[in-house]
């Protein structure tokens, strides 16, 4: 019985991880200070905007100094997929297995026009945006982005990363395929897939 | 025409007649149309015949113009390495009926993936064709043949069930030790992986 702490004692309160408090924001801070300047790349270049990358890796601009030390070209040890160029549908099971082989916690930047919007390949081949396909963090503009462009991205990502909160149930929760085989509604995913800018024009298709 | 070509073009009239149906020479190309039912025995001629040795197939495709009326082509670039000339053949098709002509591959190796390609984008079919499946699209695509001029540029189906379709694809059947040609190889290899092969070929 004596066991049993009463339900107001004060270490309970102290303790609470569920509510934010002075223990849990320090711990955030800890752990968001550690996560987001050790985020290791998962690149998956598929198109022009992988020599950006490439370029962005490099001495001259260095990832590195971001923490990016290490690029890790096996899902299992990395924190940030970063899908550089087009995703055509073929590659879109690939994609979805490798964000799924992730571990948490984990982000997403989509890097460039094609692989935010499917760009200009408004064709039957290509998936009109990765969000369709795998949760996305940070988007980047460009076509393809100069890596100043990547790296702003990634700071923004830093930048999120310091403000999430271990008291925040939405956060570090897997965002699986449904049952129904997509990963969002299909309504989203034709509204997404609109054609938009020149591509409103072309009248081959149906 | 220089007179080689106009050489080219006497011998193969000479051999096959009608069979050759009109010859133009485009930017210094010599281009010859010949008929699709003697198209094999022409490629086979003009590869093994002493006189011509075409040995190399540069490139296999398919062509479909917007005009309507214009028939469907089977193009073959060829190359002598020896004799240093290129001839393209074609082989002109009615769209709108059964596409089929007969394989290469039997006269040039290098012709599988050419033609598996012009089958995957324009339906042409390739009798005789070992292991004529899709080879740019994925093996389980249904939505027809894209480079066809009857094919919507986004596909028949709407964004949504493409992108269902392309999830439920298995990532790994594309890379898999199937996708290289080892029918050849099949006695050489494992016990374990003749079986897995054997069952795999089962399930389709």
């Amino acid at each position: 019985m004596g066991l049993t702490l009463p339900p107001s004692s004060g270490l309970d309160d102290t303790l609470d991880l569920t509510s934010p408090n002075w223990v849990t924001t320090r711990l955030d801070f800890l752990a968001n200070w550690a996560r987001s300047n050790s985020l290791w790349p998962m690149p998956f270049g598929t198109a022009c905007c992988a020599i950006e990358y490439m370029a962005t890796a490099a001495s001259r601009y260095d990832i590195s100094r971001f923490g990016m030390e290490r690029q890790s070209f096996s899902p299992r040890q990395a924190d940030v997929l970063i899908c550089a160029g087009r995703l055509p549908f073929k590659l879109a099971p690939v994609i979805r297995r490798i964000w799924d082989q992730m571990p948490q916690p984990k982000w997403a930047i989509s890097m460039g026009a094609c692989a935010s919007t499917g760009g200009i390949f408004d064709t039957y081949a290509m998936v009109q945006g990765i969000n369709t396909i795998i949760p996305v963090d940070v988007y980047v503009p460009g076509c393809p982005p100069r890596p100043e462009g990547l790296l702003y991205g990634i700071l923004m990502l830093q930048k999120k990363i310091m403000a999430e909160s271990m008291v925040d149930p939405t956060l570090r929760v897997e965002h699986l395929v449904h049952p129904d085989g997509l990963f969002r509604r299909p309504e989203e995913i034709n509204e997404v897939s609109e054609p938009f800018g020149n591509s409103v024009s072309q009248t081959r298709s149906g | 025409m220089t007179e080689g070509q106009a050489d080219q073009l006497a011998a193969l009239r000479g051999r096959f007649g009608a069979a050759i149906e009109r010859s133009v020479v485009f930017a210094g190309q010599q281009v010859v149309y010949v008929a699709a039912a003697q198209a094999h025995a022409v490629l086979e001629w003009l590869q093994q015949d002493p006189s011509q040795r075409f040995d190399y197939l540069t490139d296999l495709t398919a062509v479909e113009y917007r005009d309507a009326e214009r028939p469907l082509e089977v193009v073959y670039q060829l190359r002598s390495l020896t004799r240093r000339v290129d001839l393209r053949v074609k082989i002109a098709l009615d769209p709108s009926g059964p596409l089929e002509v007969r394989t290469v591959t039997d006269l040039w190796k290098g012709a599988e993936w050419l033609e598996r390609e012009a089958w995957d984008m324009f339906g042409v079919k390739f009798l005789g064709h070992g292991d004529l499946r899709r080879i740019l699209m994925w093996e389980t695509y249904s939505e027809g043949h894209p480079l066809r001029k009857s094919f919507p540029l986004r596909g028949h189906r709407s964004r949504a069930e493409q992108t269902r379709q392309a999830l439920a694809a298995n990532p790994e059947a594309h890379y898999s030790l199937e996708e290289l040609s080892i029918a050849d190889a099949y006695q050489a290899l494992p016990a374990d992986m003749q079986a897995r092969l054997v069952e795999r070929e089962a399930a389709q």
